[in-house]
C-alpha cells in the first residue's frame, strides 16, 4: 500500500506533477492515466524513490521515503520496488538468467536460483535463459522485464507504458501477466499508460490532469 | 552475480577492445619486467664471476677485452704473455695469488682453459664426480658442459682450434674426462679445465716450435694487501709490455653502458603502458555512452551511486590486472626461453626463477593505470541522473 499527500514536483520553476492525495491498498492494481507530458513518468519515479518531490510526502508500507537519504532510498528501492521501464531495458552484457540474478544481488539479497527458474517458467521464457537481451524479441524482453520486476517480491510494481510497443493481442497478454505476477507477489501495481486497452483491464484509475501551459 | 562477474561480462562483450588493451599493457609490463630481470641477472653474474679477482694481466690490448676474455670468457684474448712474466708476478710481494690461463681451443663452443687447480677453488667449484687433472690431456668439465655435451667420466673428445665452434679439429690430441664439477652458478660451469701442459702439448702436436719459451694467455691476480690496488696496476702498465685491467672497474663501466640501454628500452615500455592507459580510458568512456541506460537500470534495481561507479572501476582494474599479470608471466617465460632465442646469453635464463621487489612495483603501477583510466568514467557513472536517463525512453 502507499499514500501520497500534498505531492508537488517542479523542474526549476516549471511544475511537472501535482498529486494532492492518492491512496492505494496492498494488492490494488491501478492505471495511472494522463496525456503525454502530464507527468506520469515523473510520478512513477517519485513512487519508486528515484525522484524526491519538491514538497509532499510519499509513504509506502509505513515508510516515508521522502525522509530517507539517497543511499537509504537506493536500498529501500531494491527491496520494495519492481520497475518495468519504458524501454524494457535489460543489462546488455548479461544473459536473461543473470539479469534476474543481478536484480537480487543489487537489492542486497542472496541469489535464489529456484526463484529465478520458477519466474522464468511462469512468464514463459525459461528456454531463453541463456540468451542475451539483444537476441530477444520485444515481447520476450517484456516478459523478462516483468519477471525481473517481481523477483524480490516488492511492495510496489511500477510499469511505464508497458504496452507502448506491442500490438493489442500481445499488450493484453503482457498486462495479464504483469497483473498475475503482481498478485502472486502481493504487490500494489501501478501502470502508467495512455492506452485505452489498459483501461479496461485495470480496476482502479488515477488520472492526471494535463498541465495547461497557458495558465501558468 | 557480483560486481567482478559483471565487469568480466562487459569485458567479454567487446572482445576486440579488451584484447587490444590487455595485450598492449602486457607487452609494456613484460618489457619493463624483462629488462629489470635481465639487468639484475647480468649484474649478479658479472659481479659473481669477478669476485676475488683483483687484476687480470694480459698482452697489449684493451683492458675491457682482457677482462672479457679472462673473467667472463666472452671475448678473444689479445695475445700471449711469456710464462716468465707469471713467474715474475708470483715473486711480487704485493701479489697473493696468480692463476695463469692458457686459452685458444674450444669444445662445442665451450672454452678449453689450461690452468692450475686454484682456478676451481677461485669459483668455489667442487667435484661432483672423478678427480682433477693429473696428466696432460686430462680434463675436468664444468657442470653445464657435461650436461650439454652429455659427457661422462672416461669419455674422450677432441677440441677444435679457436674459441668459436667450427674451427679445425685437433684430431691427434684426444682429451679424456677425469672429473665433472658440481654447478656453481658462475662462468666455471661453462669451462673445460685442463692443465697448462695439456694446452702446450696440443699445440706442439700442431707443429709449433717446441723450443720457443712457454707462454700463457692471461693471469688472474689476487692482491696481498689493498694497498696493491694503488701501485701494482700502474707498475705493470708502465714498466712491462703487459696490460693490467681491474675487473671491478671494467665491469662497472660495462654495466653503465648496458644500464643506459636498458633504461632506454624501459622508457619505451613505459610509453606502451601509458598508451594502454589512454586506450583503456577511451574504451571505458565510449562504453559509458552506450551503458548509461544499463547503469540507470541498475540504480533503479537498488544499486547505489558508489556501486555503479565501482562497476566501471572493477572493469578497468580487471583489464589492468589481466594485462599486468600476463605481462609478468610473459617476462618470466621470455627469460626462461633465453637459451632458445639468444643462445649466447643462455646463463641469464636463471633470471626467470627469481621475483624482484621491483616487479611488485611494476604490478602496483600498472594497477594504478587501471584506476586512473576509470576515474572519469566512474565519476560520470556516479553523477548519473537516473530519472532523466530512464525518461529518455
Amino acid at each position: 500500500m502507499f499514500e501520497l499527500s500534498g505531492v508537488l514536483h517542479r523542474y526549476g520553476a516549471v511544475p511537472a506533477v501535482e498529486v494532492p492525495e492518492w491512496r492505494a491498498a496492498a494488492g490494488d492494481a491501478w492505471l495511472l492515466a494522463g496525456q503525454s507530458g502530464s507527468g506520469k513518468s515523473t510520478l512513477l519515479h517519485i513512487l519508486a524513490g528515484l525522484t524526491r518531490p519538491t514538497v509532499g510526502s510519499v509513504t509506502v508500507n509505513g515508510t516515508d521515503i521522502t525522509a530517507l537519504s539517497e543511499s537509504a532510498r537506493d536500498r529501500w528501492r531494491g527491496r520494495n520496488v519492481g520497475l518495468v521501464p519504458q524501454r524494457l531495458h535489460l543489462v546488455g552484457a548479461l544473459d536473461v538468467r543473470d539479469n534476474l540474478r543481478l536484480a537480487q544481488t543489487l537489492a542486497g539479497l542472496r541469489v535464489d536460483d529456484d526463484r529465478v527458474t520458477a519466474l522464468l517458467e511462469a512468464v514463459g521464457v525459461i528456454e531463453l535463459s541463456r540468451r542475451l537481451p539483444s537476441q530477444l524479441s520485444q515481447g520476450q524482453a517484456q516478459r523478462v522485464a516483468i519477471a525481473r520486476s517481481v523477483i524480490n517480491r516488492p511492495a510496489l510494481v511500477l510499469a511505464d507504458e508497458p504496452t507502448a510497443n506491442l500490438d493489442d493481442a500481445h499488450a493484453a497478454q503482457a498486462l495479464e501477466l504483469l497483473r498475475g505476477q503482481a498478485i502472486e507477489a502481493r504487490a500494489t501495481l501501478v501502470v502508467a499508460s495512455h492506452d485505452a486497452l489498459v483501461r479496461s483491464l485495470l480496476p482502479n484509475l488515477f488520472a492526471l490532469p494535463a498541465w495547461d501551459v497557458a495558465a501558468i | 552475480m557480483n560486481i567482478l562477474r559483471l565487469a568480466f561480462a562487459y569485458a567479454r562483450r567487446r572482445p576486440l577492445s579488451t584484447l587490444l588493451v590487455v595485450v598492449m599493457l602486457a607487452l609494456g609490463v613484460a618489457t619493463v619486467a624483462l629488462t629489470l630481470l635481465i639487468a639484475r641477472e647480468l649484474e649478479t653474474r658479472l659481479t659473481r664471476d669477478a669476485e676475488g679477482i683483483d687484476l687480470v694481466v694480459g698482452a697489449k690490448g684493451s683492458p675491457l677485452q682482457i677482462v672479457l676474455a679472462g673473467v667472463y670468457h666472452a671475448d678473444v684474448p689479445p695475445g700471449n704473455i711469456p710464462l716468465s712474466a707469471v713467474t715474475a708476478l708470483r715473486r711480487n710481494p704485493l701479489v697473493a695469488q696468480v692463476i695463469p690461463l692458457a686459452l685458444g681451443d674450444s669444445f662445442q663452443g665451450f672454452r678449453i682453459v689450461g690452468t692450475e687447480p686454484e682456478l676451481v677453488a677461485q669459483y668455489g667449484g667442487v667435484l661432483e664426480a672423478g678427480e682433477l687433472w693429473s696428466q696432460p690431456l686430462d680434463v675436468v668439465l664444468g657442470s653445464e658442459v657435461a650436461r650439454t655435451a652429455k659427457l661422462r667420466l672416461g669419455d674422450r673428445f677432441t677440441g677444435s682450434h679457436g674459441l668459436a665452434e667450427g674451427g679445425g679439429q685437433h684430431a691427434d690430441a684426444r682429451y679424456s674426462v677425469t672429473g665433472v664439477l658440481a654447478p656453481t652458478g658462475t662462468v666455471l660451469d661453462r669451462l673445460v679445465l685442463t692443465s697448462l701442459a695439456s694446452v702446450w702439448t696440443v699445440h706442439e702436436h700442431h707443429g709449433e716450435d717446441t723450443n720457443a719459451p712457454r707462454e700463457v694467455t692471461l693471469a688472474l691476480l689476487k692482491y696481498r694487501t689493498p694497498l696493491a690496488a694503488a701501485t701494482l696496476p700502474r707498475a705493470i702498465n708502465s714498466d712491462t709490455a703487459l696490460v693490467a685491467a681491474s675487473p671491478a672497474y671494467e665491469t662497472a663501466r660495462l654495466l653503465t653502458v648496458f644500464g643506459a640501454g636498458f633504461d632506454l628500452i624501459r622508457a619505451f615500455a613505459w610509453l606502451l603502458v601509458a598508451a594502454s592507459t589512454l586506450m583503456l580510458f577511451v574504451a571505458l568512456a565510449q562504453t559509458l555512452a552506450e551503458r548509461r541506460y544499463d547503469l540507470a537500470i541498475m540504480r533503479a534495481l537498488g544499486a547505489s551511486r558508489a556501486q555503479v561507479a565501482l562497476v566501471l572501476l572493477a572493469e578497468s582494474l580487471f583489464l589492468a590486472a589481466t594485462g599486468t599479470l600476463l605481462g609478468i608471466v610473459v617476462a618470466h617465460a621470455a627469460a626462461a626461453a633465453i637459451p632458445w632465442w639468444m643462445p649466447q646469453l643462455a646463463p641469464l635464463a636463471d633470471a626467470a626463477r627469481h621475483f624482484m621487489p621491483e616487479e611488485w612495483m611494476v604490478v602496483g603501477l600498472a594497477m594504478g593505470v587501471g584506476i586512473i583510466a576509470a576515474l572519469w568514467p566512474a565519476w560520470r557513472a556516479y553523477r548519473l541522473d537516473v530519472a532523466a536517463t530512464l525518461a529518455e525512453g
